[in-house]
């Protein structure tokens, strides 16, 4: 560790929510009880969902890969233990949306049998192009909860030069502790992944940052980190949403990734602690990605702590594990409290994005309030750490006036929920956005729509509208011709009709080169158009990466949400629906 | 097992509008306690008054407009305007003006706009401005701090005079009351005595006492028993931003810009304009500082938007006080400003982060 404190830097807003995070660290964390069937997903992460490669009544070891990755931003499922598929169809997966999905049952046959991968100790005679392969290979993706594929995020292309690479080891939700655990228990995995990651990376420095509540694995890392060149350990003072990716390139370095650039174009990768021990696991042992530290928690919950889970394991086994007073439930939630999406039951397998599930009892969380107007207090732009405006941002999404929300950079909210966390009128705020951001998206969409229509008809009229033209020449041409029949002896005429002809010809023929070639660069467009939409609509949930906000997500969350959410909203803000705002 | 599916956040903080109302409220308890005590106990029955007729008038609207009456009445929001008006009113003012000014307070400045957060003109000043103009008599008639005079009314004859308008044996109304400080100043400087003049006349005469109080260390201040109530309002003041309730920039730079043009004309011509101290611990300047301006429905949104807003409302204060035509100007200095709020958010927003500065 190089050992002089790096410099640290301020980032506007944030809050310090009730940490509840005691709860979950007082016992060391055990294995989670194999479960007998396993139920994955095929879409556990961000991007395309992966194919399956085994049949019905296959039986398969541990580490198996069992579906692959389609395409460059997608990741292979592999078998979490040995067991033979007894079913691949849709079953409920934890969405917001509460829908089923195309999901591989594996009955467990409890030999916990492996499958021989090639362990590969010498990774730096391997050439980073070669260690990535391994890793998407190995189905590793972001374990901070967004699930964005690891090895894209350690491709930084032959342009860019990454200065720093950040090890998220923040865990700034409340409740949340997994990461917390690894740092204490396993500090070793964790530096050998940032190994790994430098010499993927090529990167100048590291700096692992854990922020101040949590002293054991500050004192962990520093331990397992002594003596390593190039590696700082940052202790960063507790604040919500420091975690948050651009939130903490701030911190750390003092750059602003740009609004809708990526950490990379101020030269640093984030990658989070989990993250860099599962990389350490898929290099140095040869394992895939197969399970995770979950934290279990919530009064609802008499014995919260942190298990290590195979994916696919149902959460009731677990929450059953943590000794959980089912009838206490109120609301279930997959997260943290503040990002975190509320789940419809306790009936949902493990998924690599799973890193805390959370009882909730009655009152928990906070009483519930009524939602009253807003009062213009301005809270909720003292705690936005996007420096937005909230307030006005609520005023437009509720107005939908969506030209205005845009002018306000609704698309830089990164829904983090500083602002509904503060606002003393209890409104509901984020979900205003979500359903804004859906709103626009749909707009755009039926735009693009509307102008196809409009080329294709434009081009349509003016097929039609020169047809007409050209027979009227021909016609005019015929009747040019009779009189000059009549008069054959008249050459010098003839001639310059013949003349005028062939020009006709010669602009007709022009005319019609014209609109071929213009027929052609339509054509061109609407297969360009095409194919721009079409990973929109392959990809469930496209492009949202951890840098990058993302349409489909949110739009998919907003729709699923808008729904219930909107409606719900509705009736709780209508005292006030038919006040327009006095501005 | 289903449950519900609330989207996040799930965890919110321990807040609501009745929370900070009520701080605010509490805030001014410093303010009220210094005032009863130089002016008596016309203040604590006005605020009565107050309370009564903006609760009745706040569920009599809700009632009509067909609204939930329990959030809207319990937010808090009415009972402060009701106190802050029943501040800006002469101690002994009869119950119907107080009646009056909170009832149109209430009805037309904040709920016929649509009610709590819609109002864009402060619901307390406007009441305010509407009773100085249509009763100048009446809002001008105030009581000297009751230590300066020998005709102090006790609690029950306060009620009775401000109910039934009738006063013990022996006393007049007019014996009672005497005008303001800043109003006597504007009188006397409008007579063509200068401020030393009016100073000179301190060990002789004992109503100009009344006017211009001398602390040897501060020099001139505000008037005799103002200073306290003004410190009162300070005191409160300053607690509720340090709880976070309001921000710094706009008691600030209201109070700073205050202090700075009385200042400028003090030094230039001090014989004609009061000293910058008295500017700011007279008549409504620090309730309206800490208390009025900061009502976050009317005031500008961004930092430095409202420290626009603030300096506007103190340059106006001071502009209307000299030369205008009321002796004091909080009240219109807010309502200007109220006006331009929408253009000062409009051109005050924050740099969003990863934008470029500009
Ligand atoms: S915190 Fe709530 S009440 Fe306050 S300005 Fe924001 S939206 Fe309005
Ligand atoms: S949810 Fe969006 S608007 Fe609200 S605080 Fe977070 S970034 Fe700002």
């Amino acid at each position: 560790m190089t050992s002089a404190p790096i410099r640290l830097w301020d980032f506007h807003g944030g809050i310090h929510p009730e940490q509840n995070k005691r709860q979950s660290t007082q016992e060391p964390s055990a294995q989670a009880r194999m479960p007998a069937t396993l139920t994955l997903p095929l879409h556990q992460h961000i991007g395309a969902a992966a194919e399956p490669i085994v049949e019905v009544g296959e039986t398969v070891l541990k580490g198996q890969k069992i579906a692959s990755a389609n395409g460059y931003v997608s990741a292979p499922v592999h078998a979490p233990t040995s067991g033979k598929i007894v079913a691949i169809g849709d079953y409920p997966i934890p969405h917001p949306s509460g829908l089923s999905a195309l999901s591989i049952v594996i009955e467990t046959d409890g030999r916990d049998e492996w499958v021989r991968y090639a362990a590969k100790q010498d990774y730096t005679e391997t050439n980073p192009s070669h260690l990535r392969n391994i890793i998407r290979e190995a189905g590793v993706v972001g374990l901070g909860g967004a699930g964005f594929p690891a090895f894209i995020k350690l491709n930084p292309g032959s342009q860019k030069k990454i200065k720093t690479l950040i090890i998220n080891g923040v865990e700034c939700e409340p409740y949340i502790t997994c990461d917390d655990m690894l740092m204490r228990e396993d500090p070793q995995s964790i530096l050998e992944g940032i190994r790994i990651m430098r010499h993927a990376l090529q990167a100048e420095r590291c700096v692992i940052a854990i922020e101040d509540n949590k002293p054991e694995a500050y004192e962990s890392i520093c331990k397992a980190a002594r003596g390593v060149e190039g590696v700082n350990v940052a202790l960063v003072p507790t604040r919500y949403p420091q975690g948050s990716e651009k939130q903490l390139v701030k911190v750390i370095t003092g750059k602003e990734v740009p609004s809708n650039g990526l950490a990379l174009d101020v030269g640093v990768v984030c990658h989070n602690v989990s993250t860099a021990a599962a990389i350490y696991r898929a290099i140095h042992l040869g394992q895939p990605l197969i399970s995770r530290m979950v934290t279990v928690t919530g009064k609802g919950v008499k014995r919260p702590r942190n298990l290590e889970v195979l994916f696919g394991t149902p959460m009731d086994e677990l929450l059953a594990q943590c000794d959980v007073e089912a009838d206490q439930i109120e609301r279930l939630i997959m997260g943290g409290p503040m990002m975190g999406f509320a789940l419809h039951d306790t009936n949902l397998p493990v998924i690599k994005t799973t890193n805390c599930i959370i009882a909730a009892t009655r009152n928990e969380l906070g009483v519930e309030r009524p939602v009253m107007p807003c009062i213009r207090c301005g809270a909720c732009a003292d705690v936005c750490p996007v420096k937005l405006l909230p307030q006005q941002l609520y005023w437009y999404s509720r107005a939908k006036e969506l030209d205005k929300v845009q002018e306000y950079d609704l698309f830089d909210c990164i829904e983090c929920g500083c602002c509904s966390y503060v606002c003393p009128s209890n409104i509901p705020l984020v979900q205003f956005y979500r359903f804004a951001k859906g709103a626009i998206w749909t707009q755009e969409q039926e735009q693009k729509k509307a102008a196809q229509a409009r080329q294709r008809h434009e081009f349509h009229q003016m097929r039609i509208e020169r047809e007409k033209q050209e027979r009227e020449a021909r016609r005019a041409k015929k009747k040019a011709a009779r009189p000059s029949a009549a008069a054959p002896k008249a050459p010098p005429a003839d001639g310059a009709k013949i003349a005028e002809k062939r020009r006709d010809e010669a602009i007709s023929q022009r005319d019609s080169a014209a609109a071929a070639r213009k027929a052609e660069i339509q054509a061109a467009l609407a297969r360009v158009q095409a194919k721009k939409r079409a990973p929109q609509k392959t990809a469930e949930a496209p492009d949202k990466t951890e840098e990058k906000t993302a349409p489909a997500t949110t739009a998919e969350r907003a729709a699923a949400t808008q729904k219930s959410a909107i409606t719900k909203k509705d009736n709780a803000t209508s005292t006030h629906d038919d006040d327009q705002p006095v501005q | 097992m289903p449950f519900n599916t609330p989207t996040s956040p799930h965890q919110l903080a321990p807040t609501s509008i009745t929370r900070v109302m009520m701080l605010v409220i509490l805030a001014l308890i410093p303010g009220i306690t210094a005032y009863v005590w130089f002016f008596g106990w016309g203040v604590v029955v006005n605020i009565s008054i107050a309370l009564i007729t903006a609760l009745s008038c706040e569920a009599l609207i809700l009632k009509l407009r067909q609204r939930p009456m329990l959030p809207s009445l319990s937010d808090g929001s009415a009972a402060l305007t009701a106190i802050l008006i029943a501040l800006t009113l002469p101690p002994l003012s009869p119950w119907w003006i107080t009646v009056i000014g909170v009832a149109f307070a209430i009805i037309i400045a904040k709920q016929l706009y649509g009610g709590l957060g819609f109002n864009p003109f402060n619901p307390a000043m406007v009441g305010y401005v509407m009773l100085l103009i249509s009763f100048p008599r009446e809002m001008t008639s105030w009581i000297p701090p009751t230590a300066l005079t020998d005709n102090s009314l006790d609690f029950l004859e306060t009620v009775i005079f401000i109910l039934f308008h009738t006063l013990p044996d022996g006393i007049t109304f007019d014996a009672l009351t005497e005008a303001t400080p800043l109003d006597s100043l504007k009188t006397h400087l409008a007579l063509g005595n200068t401020v030393d003049e009016i100073r000179e006349q301190l060990g002789v005469d004992e109503a100009a006492s009344r006017i211009l109080s001398v602390i040897p260390i501060f020099g001139t201040i505000g008037g005799k028993g103002w200073e306290w109530v003004g410190g009162g309002f300070l005191l409160g003041g300053l607690w509720l931003i340090y709880q976070k309730v309001i921000s710094w920039h706009i008691p600030v730079a209201m109070l700073g810009s205050l202090f700075a043009i009385s200042a400028l004309f003090y030094f230039i011509d001090p014989a004609h304009y009061a000293t910058p101290m008295f500017h700011l611990f007279s008549g409504a300047a620090m309730l309206g500082a800490f208390f009025i301006a900061t009502d976050p429905v009317t005031a500008a949104a961004s930092n430095r938007g409202k420290i626009i807003y603030g300096c506007g409302i103190g340059i106006f204060t001071y502009v209307i006080r000299t030369w205008g035509g009321y002796p004091d100007a909080v009240a219109f200095a807010v309502l200007l400003l109220n006006m331009c709020t929408p253009l000062i958010d409009h051109y005050f927003k924050s740099s969003v982060f990863g934008h470029k500065k500009g």
